[in-house]
């Protein structure tokens, strides 16, 4: 009986300490955007985010489009032969990279790249007593270091998911004009006619809400950091690990919304 | 010097779950003094000033400054206050991302008191009060000794002329002789300004050199408050242990319990 006991008090404080953590991101995203429509504003933050998460983030994201259009390309190819199917890549190519891979692919590097690095920044400010600093400076750390990421994430996504989507095209295009017979015209004809303005909407839409997810976990998982190097290894852990699942969990959510029955 | 205090903390509690780290903590500090709050390591000093900075909200008690409850006050009415403090942090905690004139400047520019432009000679004007030559401004903090560092806080701490001033272990990590600049510079930037301060400290020396006055705190209570040129003198046992640097008295019976 003591055995049942221990265990179901396990599993409540489990779900107990869930419960407190989802609680903590909520509020910490409502403080966060609060503060983004609030002055003082950090233009110069802003500008220094975006560039960080939209300009050097563009290596590795274009790398992946590229080469995700090339392989979808050809595995659309030896499923499609099979039932003379060939026709379609192209519209496959397009539809897959503009609704599912661009966003979620870019997510993925962005999370990596991004997520971990805001979280061992500020967990590193937060650590060395610099958050604390802020305040002592008459500066709120949530509009200083939380707010100016947050909006320069959510902006600079959907530029960087644009772009992969034209490169994860020209990806398949490549493929499909020098491996599988197709003449650049009637490549770029077929996908064209086929992608519709939800298409590529709604992979926007998505790479927005990820930009955003990536640099709340990031500034989460650091502001909320404890102890010295190990609690900031293990901020970054959890900025990159919780972003990326939560990322893949509201992929299939505003698929549903978008595209369900 | 005016009958209410700059400071005043009555019954001030703080528990972090089941440890109690502060236990009912009661302390003045007049205006223009300088208080040192002694104290071993966990006896609950840094949170007794974080908690009058308000990085820390008590469980219980109150927090008077200029006989304002500053726990009640409006949060514009602290932030204004807050603009009114200043503080050294143990380790300087200069923000890496910044060169030192903008880490100096920092409040300054916050409070739009002077533009980007005016800030550099402003930041080399500040340095210069702390010993430093203008040039260190372009350096960023990595390229700073330990005692560079602490003068630059400094410089940060006192760049808005604050009437209170908070030294976390203004002297942890460094040389005697830098120690004692560092301790030189604190008392003659607290007077020039006319400033309250209050520091913590482990290092007797240096709260002989800071302190107007001093207080120990143990176990999250202040047992002893008197004059800091007191120290290793003061009759009470503790302090008189803790001053001296004893392995047996009633702290080190504590310890062994």
């Amino acid at each position: 009986m003591t055995l049942v006991l221990d265990f179901l008090a396990a599993i409540g404080r489990g779900v107990l300490e869930a419960l407190r953590t989802v609680g903590g991101i909520v509020l910490f995203a409502m403080n966060g955007v609060s503060h983004i429509v609030r002055p003082p504003f950090y233009p110069h933050l802003i500008g220094r985010a975006f560039v960080e998460i939209a300009y050097f983030s563009l290596p590795v994201v274009s790398l992946t489009a590229v080469f995700t259009g090339m392989v979808l390309a050809l595995q659309s190819y030896s499923g499609f032969s099979r039932f003379g199917a060939e026709s379609a890549i192209a519209n496959v190519v397009v539809i897959s990279i503009t609704r599912e891979l661009g966003p979620v692919l870019a997510g993925l590097m962005v999370a990596g790249r991004i997520g971990a690095a805001f979280a061992a920044e500020i967990g590193t400010m937060r650590v060395t007593d610099q958050i604390d600093a802020l305040t002592t400076l008459s500066t709120n750390p949530m509009k200083y270091l939380v707010a100016p990421r947050l909006l320069a994430g959510t902006l600079a996504m959907p530029l960087l998911v644009v772009i992969a989507d034209i490169l994860g095209v020209m990806g398949g295009w490549l493929i499909g004009t020098t491996q599988l017979g197709f003449t650049s015209t009637s490549y770029l004809t077929s996908t064209l006619n086929f992608l519709e303005p939800m298409d590529v909407i709604s992979g926007l839409v998505k790479a927005a809400v990820f930009g955003f997810i990536i640099t709340l976990m990031g500034c989460y998982s650091g502001y909320r950091s404890k102890g010295g190097a190990q609690g900031v290894g293990a901020a970054t852990t959890s900025a990159v690990v919780s972003s990326s699942i939560l990322i893949l969990a509201l992929d299939y959510v505003l698929t549903a919304l978008f595209f369900g029955a | 010097m005016s009958s209410t205090p700059k400071i005043r903390l009555r019954g001030l509690t703080k528990s972090f779950g089941a440890k109690k780290v502060l236990d009912g903590v009661d302390l003045d500090v007049g205006a223009g003094q300088s208080m040192v709050i002694l104290g071993g390591s966990g006896s609950g000093k840094s949170v007794t000033i974080k908690c009058i900075l308000g990085l820390i909200t008590p469980d219980s008690g109150s927090i008077e400054i200029d006989g304002h409850d500053v726990l009640t006050m409006p949060r514009r009415e602290r932030e204004a206050l807050n603009d009114r403090i200043g503080m050294l942090f143990q380790n300087a905690a200069l923000f890496d991302s910044l060169p030192v004139w903008e880490n100096v400047c920092f409040k300054l520019l916050a409070q739009k008191r002077v533009t980007r432009a005016e800030a550099r000679g402003k930041a080399a004007e500040i340095l210069a009060q702390v010993g430093l030559d203008g040039s260190v401004g372009d350096l960023s903090p990595a390229e700073l000794s330990g005692g560079m560092q602490k003068r630059v806080g400094l410089a940060r701490a006192i760049a808005a002329r604050p009437d209170i001033i908070f030294f976390d272990e203004p002297t942890t990590g460094l040389d005697p002789i830098m120690g004692a600049v560092i301790d030189g510079l604190i008392v003659d930037t607290v007077k020039k300004l006319g400033a309250t301060a209050v520091s913590i400290t482990h290092d007797m020396a240096s709260a002989r050199r800071i302190g107007d006055t001093a207080a120990m705190i143990h176990k999250g209570r202040i047992v002893w408050t008197g004059p800091a040129a007191t120290l290793g003198q003061t009759g009470n046992a503790m302090v008189d242990q803790f001053a001296r640097g004893e392995r047996e008295g009633p702290i080190g019976m504590e310890l062994r319990k």
